[in-house]
C-alpha cells in the first residue's frame, strides 16, 4: 500500500507538479460526424496521450513544452496527424478519421452467393465440419449443400438442382479445375453419392445465380470447393463400418513446408443390403473402390497443391419391366474415373497474385441392359420394338484436359482487377450396339472482372467472358455485373445481373452438333445481416432461360423458359449455447419449353415450396453431438408426354403432382479415446417418420401404365468409427514434466 | 577540467535516472491501472497507455508485453468483445516488442491472442488456432523451461480441453503443480511480470 502511494505521488510529482501542465482537448468522430470511442491519440514520443470515451471525447494533460506531432489511431480507421505546439495554453484539437478501405471492413456482393469456408471475415455457412455432421447428408457434399435454399429436393437423383435448373447446369469446380463427373455412376431413380470426401476441403462457396466471369459453362449455379492447405500435422485416419472402409495417411514435413498424403477406402453394401431390404434386386450389389493422394509444397508466398483420385464401382440391379406383364429389365453398370488437379497460387508482391490451375480426367461408363423373363433367362424380341431397345450396350468415355490463369492486381485502395483465360480440351466417345460416335471440342474462353471500392460501403463488380466452342463453332461474348452496398454494421444489399451460356450436353451434340450454346439471364436482389453468429439472408431473383435444347421435331435451340423466386435462410449459432440451428425455406416458380414438352410446362425438377429445419447440439460433458434435419418440399409435377400418331409430335397424354417431400433425419456422434487415437462413433438414420415419398412415376411407352417411382429402401441407416491418430506433441510435453 | 566533466557526467547520469525513474514511474502507474482495472474501456486505456510508452521509449519490451495482457484479458473476459481484432492486436504488440527482445512472457502473449481467436468458434478453430496456441507455447518453454505462466496457461488450456481430446482435470494438474511451484521459487525484476499464482491455486482447488 505505501509503494503504491509512493509510486502515485512520484508518478503525479515527476509528471505534473514539476513543471505545471497544458490541456488539449477535443473529439474525434468519422466522416458522418459520429463520434468514435476508444480511439488512441497520442503525442508522439512522450507517455503522454489519450483514450476517447463514449462520446468520442478525449483530454490530455501535459507538461511537455514545444512542438509535437499528436497521433490519432484506432483499428479500422486511417491514422491521422496534426502538428501543435505546446507553451502552456489549453489547446482544442478535432479530429476527423476516415475509415479504411480494407478487406477487413470493406462490403463485399453477397449476391446469388454462399460464401463458404473460404473467406478470412463472415459466418461460414457450409463448413467441411457443416457437411460431417449434418443429419440427412450423410458426409456427402452435396446432400448437405441441398440443405441450403436454392436447392430443389430431388431424391432419386444424385446432385445439385438449382432454382428450376437441371443437374447438369451446376459445375463444381476443385482448385479452379472442372470436375466432369462428380458423382459416382448411378442407375435411373438409384441416387449415388459425390466422390469426394469433405475432410478434403477447406469449405464451400455455394453460388445461386449472379456468379463471377472466372466461371463459365454453367446455367444456374457452381459449386466451388477449395482443398485444405497443408495439414497442421501429420496423421492418420480409418474409418470403419459395415459399409465403408477406409484408410488415410497424410504426411508433413519436418520444416513444414510441404506435406503428402493418401487414402484408400473400398465401399460395399453386401452387407448393409442383407440386413435392410431393398426393393430393387441387386444381382450384383453396388461396390466401389477409391484411392486418392496428394501433395502440397509451400512455395516463397504461396502453395503448389496437386490431388489425384481414382475410383471404380459396379453393380448390377434388375427391375420389374414396365411394359410388359412379366419381364425384367436387368441393368450392369461400371464405371472408372481418374481425376487429377494441380494448383499453383503465388503472391506476386505489390498486390500482384497469380492462381494458375490445371487437370486432366478421365471417365469410362459401361452399362449393359438385358430384357429378362421371370426366371431371368435373356429375351429377345423383335416385334415389339420398345421392348427390344432395353436390350442394349453402352460405352461412353469422356476426358478433358483444362487449363486456367487468372492474374490479379489489388491496389492499396482495394480495387482490384482480375484477367485471364482458359482452355479445355473435351473428348466423348460413344458405342450404342453398333454406333460409334466421337466429339471433340476446344472451348478456349477469355475474362477480365474488375472490383471497384467507392467508399467502403459500395462496391461495384463489372466483368466480362467470352468463349469459343470448336464444336458448335460459335462464340459468345457474357457480361456480368453487381452492386453491393452496405446498410449498416452487418448489414448488406446486394444486386447481379449476369449473362451466362453453356453448350448442350454431349447426349444431344451426338445427334447434331448444328446446335446453339443455351442460354440465361440472371436477375439477383440480395439482403443479408450478419451480427455476431446469426445470419439472415434473404434473396429474391429472376431467371430467363433462352435458346434450350428442343428434341421435337428435330433437334433445335427454339427452347425457352423462365424462373423467378423468394428464398430466405437463418442461422443462428450463438443465441444459445452449444445449440446451431437454421431454417431456409425456398419458392419457386418455374416454367419451360425444352426437350420433347409440348408446351411450356413446370418441369419435374422443381417444387413450389421447400424448406429445411435443421438443428446440432453438443453437449461438453459426454463429448456427444447430435443433430436433427427436416426437410420438406411441396409435390413435383410428372408427366407423360408421348408421341402423336405422325410421331413428329407430342402431346400430354397423363399428368399430376407428386405426394411432396418430407423426411426428418437424424445423427449423433460421439467423441472419445480409443488408445492413443482420438475417436468418433457415428450413427444416422434418414426418414425417421418412414413417409412413403414418391419422386415421381414411370409410364409406359404408350402412357397407360404409371408405377410411382419410390427410393429403394424407406430408411437408410449408417454407424462408424473414425480414428484419428495425429501426432500430437502434446502428450510429449506432459509426459516429459 | 576535471571538474566540469564530472559535472556533466553528474548532470548526465541524474538526466538519464531521471528519465528511468520516469518511465518507472509510469509504469507503476499503468500497472496499478491495469490491476485494477475493470471494464473493457478501462483496459483498452490502460493498454493505449503502455502501447505510447513503449513507443516513446523504444527499446522496453515490457510496455508493449503490458498493453498486449491488458489486450488479453479484454479478450478473456468481454463475451461481447470483436475476439479476432483483439487477437490480431495482441500479436501486434507482441511482435513489437519481439523486435526489442525475444522472450517467453512475449510467448504468453502470442498463445493467449491464439486462444481468445480459438474461442470464437472452438469447434472450427481448434485444428487452426488451436493448435497456433500450442506452438507458441513450446516456443516459450525453448527459450525459458521455467516459467511459469507457461506452465499455467499450459494446464489451462488443459483443464478447459475436452477428455477425450486429450484433456482434463487429471492431466492438467501436474502442469498446475509445477506452475505453483515455480511461482514460488519466482523473483521477478522490477516491473517484470509476476502475475499467475493466484490463478493458479484457484484451479488447483478445482482439480482435487
Amino acid at each position: 500500500m505505501h509503494q503504491k502511494i509512493l509510486t502515485t505521488i512520484l508518478f503525479l510529482l515527476l509528471t505534473t507538479v514539476a513543471l505545471g501542465q497544458a490541456q488539449i482537448t477535443g473529439s474525434v468522430t468519422d466522416n458522418k460526424k459520429q463520434a468514435i470511442p476508444g480511439v488512441s491519440v497520442a503525442l508522439k514520443d512522450t507517455y503522454d496521450g489519450a483514450t476517447t470515451d463514449s462520446s468520442g471525447h478525449f483530454r490530455i494533460r501535459t507538461t511537455e513544452k514545444g512542438t509535437f506531432t499528436v497521433v490519432a489511431s484506432a483499428t479500422g480507421y486511417e491514422t491521422k496527424i496534426q502538428t501543435i505546439t505546446l507553451a502552456g495554453q489549453p489547446i482544442q484539437l478535432d479530429f476527423a478519421l476516415k475509415e479504411k478501405i480494407s478487406e477487413l471492413n470493406a462490403v463485399t456482393v453477397t449476391a446469388g452467393s454462399f460464401g463458404g469456408g473460404m473467406g478470412k471475415k463472415g459466418l461460414t455457412v457450409l463448413s467441411s465440419l457443416d457437411v460431417q455432421t449434418t443429419a440427412g447428408a450423410n458426409a456427402d457434399i452435396s446432400r448437405a449443400v441441398n440443405t441450403l435454399p436454392g436447392a430443389q429436393q430431388i431424391s432419386n437423383q444424385e446432385g445439385l438442382f438449382v432454382r428450376g435448373g437441371d443437374s447438369y447446369e451446376a459445375k463444381q469446380f476443385i482448385d479452379g479445375s472442372l470436375v466432369n463427373r462428380p458423382y459416382y455412376l448411378s442407375a435411373s431413380n438409384i441416387p449415388s453419392r459425390g466422390r469426394y470426401p469433405a475432410t478434403l476441403f477447406k469449405g464451400f462457396a455455394f453460388s445461386t445465380g449472379g456468379y463471377s466471369a472466372l466461371y463459365g459453362q454453367a446455367l444456374s449455379s457452381v459449386l466451388i470447393m477449395e482443398t485444405i492447405d497443408l495439414p497442421q500435422q501429420s496423421e492418420a485416419n480409418a474409418f470403419i463400418s459395415p459399409i465403408q472402409n477406409s484408410l488415410g495417411v497424410q504426411q508433413l514435413a519436418k520444416n513444414g513446408k510441404s506435406s503428402f498424403g493418401f487414402n484408400y477406402q473400398y465401399t460395399n453394401t453386401s452387407l448393409y443390403y442383407a440386413l435392410v431390404k431393398q426393393t430393387p434386386d441387386y444381382f450384383i450389389r453396388p461396390r466401389f473402390h477409391n484411392a486418392d493422394a496428394n501433395f502440397r509444397i509451400k512455395t516463397k508466398n504461396g502453395i503448389i497443391k496437386y490431388y489425384t483420385t481414382f475410383s471404380y464401382n459396379k453393380l448390377g440391379v434388375r427391375t420389374l419391366n414396365i411394359d410388359s406383364a412379366d419381364m425384367k429389365t436387368a441393368i450392369t453398370l461400371s464405371n472408372y474415373n481418374w481425376f487429377n488437379a494441380i494448383s499453383w497460387k503465388e503472391n506476386l508482391g505489390d498486390g500482384w497474385k497469380m492462381t494458375l490451375s490445371a487437370s486432366y480426367s478421365i471417365t469410362h461408363d459401361s452399362i449393359s441392359s438385358q430384357l429378362q423373363d421371370a426366371h431371368n433367362v435373356p429375351q429377345y424380341t423383335f416385334e415389339k420394338y420398345w421392348l427390344d431397345t432395353v436390350n442394349f450396350r453402352l460405352d461412353r468415355k469422356e476426358s478433358l484436359v483444362q487449363g486456367k490463369a487468372v492474374i490479379e492486381k489489388r491496389f492499396s485502395n482495394l480495387n482490384t482487377i482480375r484477367f485471364g483465360s482458359e482452355y479445355w480440351y473435351a473428348q466423348y466417345d460413344f458405342v450404342y450396339n453398333n454406333i460409334n460416335k466421337h466429339l471433340p471440342d476446344q472451348l478456349s474462353a477469355g475474362f477480365a472482372e474488375t472490383e471497384i471500392y467507392f467508399t467502403n460501403s459500395l462496391v461495384a463488380t463489372l466483368g466480362i467472358r467470352a468463349e469459343y466452342s470448336s464444336i458448335l463453332q460459335k462464340a459468345k461474348v457474357a457480361p456480368r455485373a453487381s452492386l453491393a452496398y452496405r446498410m449498416g454494421k452487418g448489414s448488406t444489399l446486394s444486386a447481379a445481373y449476369g449473362q451466362f451460356y453453356q453448350k448442350p450436353e454431349n447426349t444431344y451434340l451426338q445427334i447434331t452438333p448444328s446446335l446453339d450454346y443455351t442460354k440465361a439471364t440472371h436477375y439477383i436482389i440480395n439482403y443479408q445481416r450478419q451480427v455476431r453468429g446469426t445470419f439472415l439472408r434473404v434473396e429474391a431473383f429472376y431467371k430467363q432461360y433462352a435458346n434450350l435444347v428442343k428434341t421435337v421435331p428435330s433437334y433445335n435451340n427454339n427452347g425457352s423458359g423462365y424462373a423467378k423466386g423468394v428464398e430466405l435462410y437463418f442461422r443462428d449459432k450463438t443465441s444459445f449455447k452449444h445449440l446451431d440451428y437454421s431454417i431456409s425455406y425456398s419458392y419457386l416458380d418455374t416454367k419451360r419449353d425444352y426437350l420433347n414438352y409440348p408446351t411450356a410446362l413446370m418441369p419435374g425438377i422443381a417444387a413450389n415450396h421447400t424448406a429445411t429445419a435443421s438443428v446440432k447440439r453438443f453437449f461438453t460433458q459426454i463429448g456427444t453431438g447430435a443433430s436433427l434435419t427436416y426437410t420438406f418440399a411441396t409435390g413435383r409435377p410428372y408427366y407423360a408426354i408421348i408421341p402423336d400418331s405422325t410421331g413428329k409430335a407430342y402431346y400430354i397424354k397423363d399428368q399430376g403432382k407428386t405426394n411432396g417431400y418430407q423426411t426428418l433425419d437424424l445423427s449423433i456422434y460421439h467423441l472419445t479415446r480409443m488408445g492413443k487415437a482420438a475417436a468418433i462413433w457415428y450413427a444416422s438414420a434418414t426418414n425417421l417418420l418412414g413417409r412413403t415419398n414418391i419422386a415421381g412415376y414411370n409410364y409406359s411407352y404408350n402412357g397407360l401404365v404409371k408405377q410411382p417411382i419410390l427410393p429403394p429402401a424407406q430408411r437408410t441407416f449408417f454407424v462408424g468409427l473414425i480414428l484419428n491418430w495425429g501426432i500430437d506433441r502434446r502428450q510429449d510435453a506432459i509426459d516429459n514434466l | 577540467m576535471k571538474q566540469i566533466i564530472l559535472a556533466i557526467a553528474l548532470l548526465a547520469t541524474m538526466g538519464a535516472r531521471a528519465q528511468s525513474s520516469k518511465y518507472v514511474a509510469a509504469m507503476q502507474h499503468n500497472l496499478q491501472l491495469l490491476d485494477s482495472a475493470k471494464t473493457t474501456e478501462d483496459l483498452a486505456a490502460v493498454s493505449q497507455a503502455f502501447e505510447r510508452i513503449g513507443d516513446a521509449e523504444k527499446t522496453q519490451w515490457l510496455p508493449y508485453y503490458y498493453a498486449g495482457l491488458a489486450q488479453t484479458r479484454i479478450g478473456f473476459a468481454d463475451p461481447k468483445s470483436d475476439r479476432d481484432a483483439i487477437g490480431q492486436k495482441a500479436n501486434e504488440l507482441a511482435a513489437k516488442g519481439e523486435a526489442i527482445q525475444k522472450n517467453a512472457e512475449l510467448c504468453t502473449i502470442h498463445n493467449m491472442a491464439s486462444t481468445i481467436q480459438m474461442l470464437v468458434n472452438p469447434m472450427e478453430r481448434f485444428k487452426t488456432f488451436g493448435i497456433k496456441a500450442y506452438t507458441y507455447l513450446q516456443e516459450g518453454y525453448k527459450l525459458d523451461p521455467n516459467n511459469p505462466r507457461l506452465y499455467f496457461l499450459d494446464g489451462a488450456s488443459t483443464f478447459g480441453k475436452p477428455e477425450y481430446i486429450g484433456g482434463g482435470k487429471e492431466k492438467a494438474k501436474p502442469l498446475f503443480v509445477k506452475a505453483a511451484a515455480l511461482f514460488k521459487a519466482e523473483k521477478p525484476a522490477d516491473l517484470y511480470p509476476h502475475w499467475g499464482l493466484a490463478e493458479t491455486e484457484r484451479y488447483l482447488a478445482k482439480c482435487n
